[in-house]
């Protein structure tokens, strides 16, 4: 790791000024990423801006939202009693993320800030059509996660809260890498009142909406009406993992099995 | 540098350290807590893993300039502790190069759950402290009978 500079702001505003004083500034929240990513010297900041106890970890709901503090772990998210009550399938997911320490310090914020095209929060904003406040402007998830690694983050913007819209029900499935636990592929099937939403992540670039499969469930929420149904491979990722077209056919799997366990059938 | 002064142990500790030193550093080559193991130094083997403010956490994946003002707490920290015990007697280590970090995982797990744990869910939360030679069912068994006792 190369030697950098190190600050812990007490106010947003504080840590803004700090982003803004130094154009290679980077901030740092849980690090379960990006402290490994400087370990292996692949990011060279000169100055580290440490948002861990600074950023908000407040867990609420009001008007069929849930709104999270972008400093929340993901362990206060898994075992949030408000999160279990009115989005389990949100719980469930982030009780997937690496493994126990990883989600004792790995942030929400830090997760949606990152973009990793196999990240597991990208798939549920982007489902769950969040609303991501930042310390300058608000953004649907949609146009926020902007491609792969990339938001539409300033250098001197830092995510404040994610509001995420409540569905009937819904359901993540991933299929995890073994030794990383990150998703070749994974599904969040939500299911609202006069909508279905589907996101796909790990199997693209960036994760995206599975629009077939989506007007298929609208017709008929049922994992049966995915029958046929595909995913066109072009443009989703191959590596040493899975190919393309293997990808695609996970990613529709994966929707079954996120179907199957909100229907149970 | 940064000036951190954190607890360790129920110690005071002030240092003086680097942006890029990592808590497992400062544990093992400033302060000669040497239980505390290093395996992989990339946060999937769990050998590292120790006390952060009450909560699990990978050490070498944390910068201790971030821990100053935090209270760490390290195998060092336990002596005959029920735990090590029960893992001697199931014979829940072999090389004994990951134990360190099972422990304080196994201690963590009692903690938040006390005698509400089952095996399935210390399996479970085992994932992130890799063994490569004596297998798991010996940590289960030992995490296990801890937990019944609390």
């Amino acid at each position: 790791m190369y030697e950098t500079a190190y600050a812990r702001p007490r106010t947003l505003e504080e840590a803004v000024e700090l982003l803004q004083s130094d154009e290679d500034a980077k901030c740092l929240a849980g690090g379960m990423t990006y402290v490994p990513t400087l370990k292996q010297r692949l990011a060279m900041p000169s100055l580290l801006v440490d948002l861990s106890r600074l950023l908000s970890r407040d867990i609420a709901v009001a008007d069929g939202f849930l709104t999270i503090g972008a400093g929340a772990r993901h362990v206060d998210v898994q075992r949030s009693q408000i999160v279990r009550e009115t989005l389990p399938a949100l719980a469930e997911l982030a009780g997937l993320i690496g493994d126990p320490m990883v989600r004792n310090r790995g942030t929400i914020g830090g997760s949606l800030s990152n973009n990793d095209p196999a990240a597991d929060y990208p798939s549920a904003a982007l489902a769950l059509d969040a609303q991501i406040t930042t310390t300058k402007q608000q953004y649907a998830a949609a146009d926020f996660l902007s491609g792969m690694f990339e938001t539409l983050l300033d250098d001197d913007e830092i995510v404040t809260h994610v509001r995420f819209k409540i569905p009937v029900c819904a359901a993540y499935s991933k299929f995890a890498s073994k030794a990383s636990g990150y998703a070749v592929a994974g599904a969040f099937v939500a299911r609202f009142d006069d909508d279905v939403r589907v996101a796909i992540t790990g199997a693209g670039p960036c994760v995206f909406r599975a629009d077939q499969l989506e007007e298929a469930l609208k017709g008929d929420f049922n994992v049966w009406a995915l029958k046929g149904k595909t995913i066109e491979p072009e443009g989703l990722l191959s590596d040493m993992h899975a190919d393309a077209e293997y990808r695609a056919a996970l990613a529709v799997e994966m929707t079954k099995r996120a179907v199957h366990q909100i229907t149970g059938a | 540098m940064n000036k951190i002064s954190l607890t360790v142990n129920g110690n005071k500790v002030e240092a003086s350290v680097e942006t890029r030193v990592l808590l497992s550093q400062l544990l093992r080559e400033e302060l000669g807590l040497t239980g505390t193991h290093v395996g992989c130094d990339t946060s999937q083997c769990g050998a590292c893993t120790v006390h952060l403010d009450g909560e699990a956490v990978k050490s070498c994946s944390v910068l201790a300039a971030a821990c100053d003002g935090a209270k760490v707490e390290t195998i060092e920290s336990l002596s005959d502790h029920p735990l090590q015990e029960a893992m001697v007697r199931h014979q829940g280590l072999q090389c004994g190069f990951c134990t360190p970090g099972v422990v304080m995982s196994g201690l963590d797990m009692i903690r938040r759950h006390g005698s509400s744990l089952t095996r399935e869910r210390i399996a479970e939360e085992l994932e992130g402290n890799i063994c490569r030679c004596t297998g798991y069912r010996g940590m289960v068994d030992a995490i296990y009978e801890v937990s019944q006792d609390v």
